[in-house]
């Protein structure tokens, strides 16, 4: 039996609520098994992305609560938050993902850094995730000299940097062209293969559905399905 | 690597942060200037008007300041001359014999200060030898005169020319003598140099009628900063019918200059500061707008908000010392030259001046405190403008910050 990595339990998200009330999720109930390959879909302003940043701590839900690994993250104070996120999730969002004066290495060692990793051990770990993403020949090359989809490459080896139990991609194709988006979606359906890696994405892109294990359909900050796929691109 | 990434995000706007940091160092070095002119001037005033003859501490009978006639003068014993010596703080001490006086010669004559002298105690105080253009310095016995340069040339005498004084003497006798031109003298103040005569201390006794008598005593501190504190020590020293003033007593107008010409530049230089602030601050502006999402990106991926403060904070500090720094560079041979060719005034500018007793000269003051004062200065500025962008930091949402 596969190892529940997140519990979400009776979620809501309500903006204005003293005002023009915005139900952007409405009583959500999900679980991610360790290793699943998700897909959150809908039309936009179907909640998709609060649900996303709910799940990765950077909202908080208006009711319920979302239980990582055994800690219900809505009970953190807002630093904890932060040390929370950076030791247990990863991060792809849709563009401005790097920061441009550092260069690749740099951006991938510099979550390492934060969380007090040794200079040996960042090094290595540097060049395992270039290696893993195919840029070990952009590791000092800045972020303006790299592709898009070079970028979102980086900014996965980013994710992975931190050791995380999940990685959480905000529409991560949508800037990129359909070489780029299905080399990053092989990239990272390998990582999800081979080290078990959770990945749930927020996405728009056919692409990224087709390859999905599991797509959840949201409308309207409901579940509308929540389908899992015998045959998945994994 | 946090202080690589402010170091790094410092050159991602090379014109901006050039353009900041310029009017950082343009602040510094207009304020240095500005400081280093002013206290230039202020030293070259007390310079030519207090240390070339009032000296920093007088020591009178009491009431002479207000009645400055030769009842008011004092039997100079060795006890008080040594009892001013040993108070704290004073390095010389010279006696004078003051009275007003008339100085002429063949159809002209003119108001005068004379002033009875020791000739080499008064050069140590005032080196008042240093300012002998002609002629020939006195001694303790001559009985001629020593004329300010341009006194002499309105009586159009010169070394060896005879002058004849008129005043009142002691006890109201008429005090009257005629006296060879030894030297003339150059001072740099005009009221100074248009009315003052000076004869050795005896000969201008003698000439006053009053043997043994003093109306001053003028006292060196060992340092100009140390004026009121040695004036405040004779006051204590001395007995009740002595009065002891410091320059800023004797000559409050001085005072009052210093003061208001003080005053008056701390607010140009407020105006300046505030004018740099504007600049940094529309930077620090332009900079959190630019760099909202990259903030919020940032604090998303699990960076505390008070690194990222600090890295702000880092990139604030590095211009305004860069800025600084480089204002103080280019300051130094600024202010040096402005005290190698001071400034002159000519004409009716420095008419003005003259008629107010100044000399039209502006030279700077090369102080190392002044160019620590304004970097310190308008660093405290940066570093205090910084704490809105770090602000700002602090209470970033990262989820609307990478909206924006």
């Amino acid at each position: 039996m596969k190892k529940t990595v997140i519990d979400i339990h009776n979620v809501s998200k309500v903006y204005n609520p003293d005002t023009i009330p915005v139900h952007a999720v409405n009583n959500v109930h999900l679980h991610f098994e360790q290793g699943e390959f998700t897909a959150l879909v809908g039309p936009s302003g179907s909640g998709k992305t609060t649900l996303l940043n709910i799940i990765g701590g950077l909202d908080a839900p208006t009711q319920g609560s979302v239980i990582i690994n055994g800690t219900d993250i809505t009970h953190l104070s807002a630093n904890a938050l932060i040390r929370f996120r950076l030791h247990h999730i990863g991060f792809v969002f849709q563009s401005y993902n790097l920061v441009p004066v550092l260069t690749a290495r740099e951006n991938v060692e510099f979550i390492m850094l934060l969380q007090g990793v040794s200079k040996a051990g960042r090094e290595r770990r540097v060049r395992e995730l270039m290696a893993a993403v195919g840029l070990s020949d952009k590791m000092d090359v800045r972020p303006a000299q790299l592709s898009g989809g070079q970028q979102q490459r980086v900014a996965v080896a980013r994710a992975l940097a931190s050791k995380p139990q999940f990685i959480l991609a905000d529409e991560p194709t949508a800037n990129l062209d359909s070489h780029s988006a299905a080399n990053l979606l092989d990239m990272m359906a390998q990582l999800n293969r081979d080290e078990g890696m959770t990945f749930i994405f927020s996405t728009h892109d056919a692409r990224v559905i087709e390859r999905a294990g599991r797509v959840i359909t949201l409308v309207d900050g409901s579940i509308a399905s929540d389908t899992a796929r015998v045959e998945t691109g994994v | 690597m946090l202080t690589l990434l402010a170091w790094r995000n410092l050159w991602r706007n090379r014109s901006r942060s050039f353009i900041t940091m310029a009017s950082v160092w343009c602040a510094v070095v207009l304020a240095v200037a500005l400081s280093s002119l002013q206290k230039g001037v202020f030293d070259h005033l007390i310079a030519n008007v207090v240390s070339f003859y009032s000296g920093y501490v007088q020591v009178h009978h009491a009431g002479y300041q207000s009645e400055q006639t030769l009842e008011n003068s004092f039997p100079l014993t060795d006890s008080v001359r040594q009892a001013v010596l040993s108070a704290p703080g004073v390095v010389h001490a010279t006696p004078r014999l003051e009275a007003f006086a008339l100085v002429s010669t063949g159809e002209k004559t003119r108001g005068c200060m004379v002033a009875g002298i020791e000739p080499d105690g008064e050069d140590r105080v005032t080196h008042l030898k240093s300012k002998l253009v002609a002629g020939a310095f006195l001694h303790e016995r001559s009985t001629g005169v020593l004329l300010a340069e341009g006194l002499a040339k309105r009586l159009r005498v010169g070394p060896g020319d005879t002058v004849v004084l008129l005043g009142q003497g002691y006890y109201g006798s008429t005090a009257a003598g005629k006296y060879a031109v030894e030297g003339l003298l150059r001072f740099g103040s005009p009221a100074l140099n248009d009315q003052v005569v000076f004869l050795a201390l005896a000969t201008a006794q003698h000439w006053l009628d009053a043997p043994d008598l003093v109306t001053t005593l003028v006292v060196s501190p060992r340092k100009p900063a140390e004026t009121e504190s040695v004036a405040a020590g004779l006051r204590r020293t001395l007995p009740a019918d002595f009065e002891t003033l410091s320059w800023q007593e004797m000559m409050p107008d001085i005072r009052e200059h210093i003061q208001t010409d003080t005053a008056s530049s701390a607010i140009i230089k407020a105006v300046l500061y505030l004018l740099i602030a504007f600049g940094i601050f529309a930077t620090l502006l332009m900079m959190l707008a630019e760099r909202q999402r990259e903030f919020g990106m940032l604090v998303a991926l699990g960076m505390k908000k008070i690194q990222l403060a600090r890295v702000v904070l880092f990139e604030t500090i590095f211009i305004t010392i860069t800025g600084c720094l480089v204002g103080i560079a280019v300051s130094i041979p600024l202010v040096w030259w402005l005290k190698e060719h001071p400034i002159r005034f000519s004409g009716e500018t420095a008419e003005v001046y003259e008629r107010f007793g100044f000399e039209a000269v502006f030279p700077a003051a090369l102080s190392p405190s002044i160019f620590v004062n304004q970097a310190v200065a308008v660093f405290i500025v940066g570093v205090l403008l910084s704490f809105y962008p770090v602000i700002k930091v602090l209470s970033i949402n990262p989820v609307e910050a990478m909206r924006s």
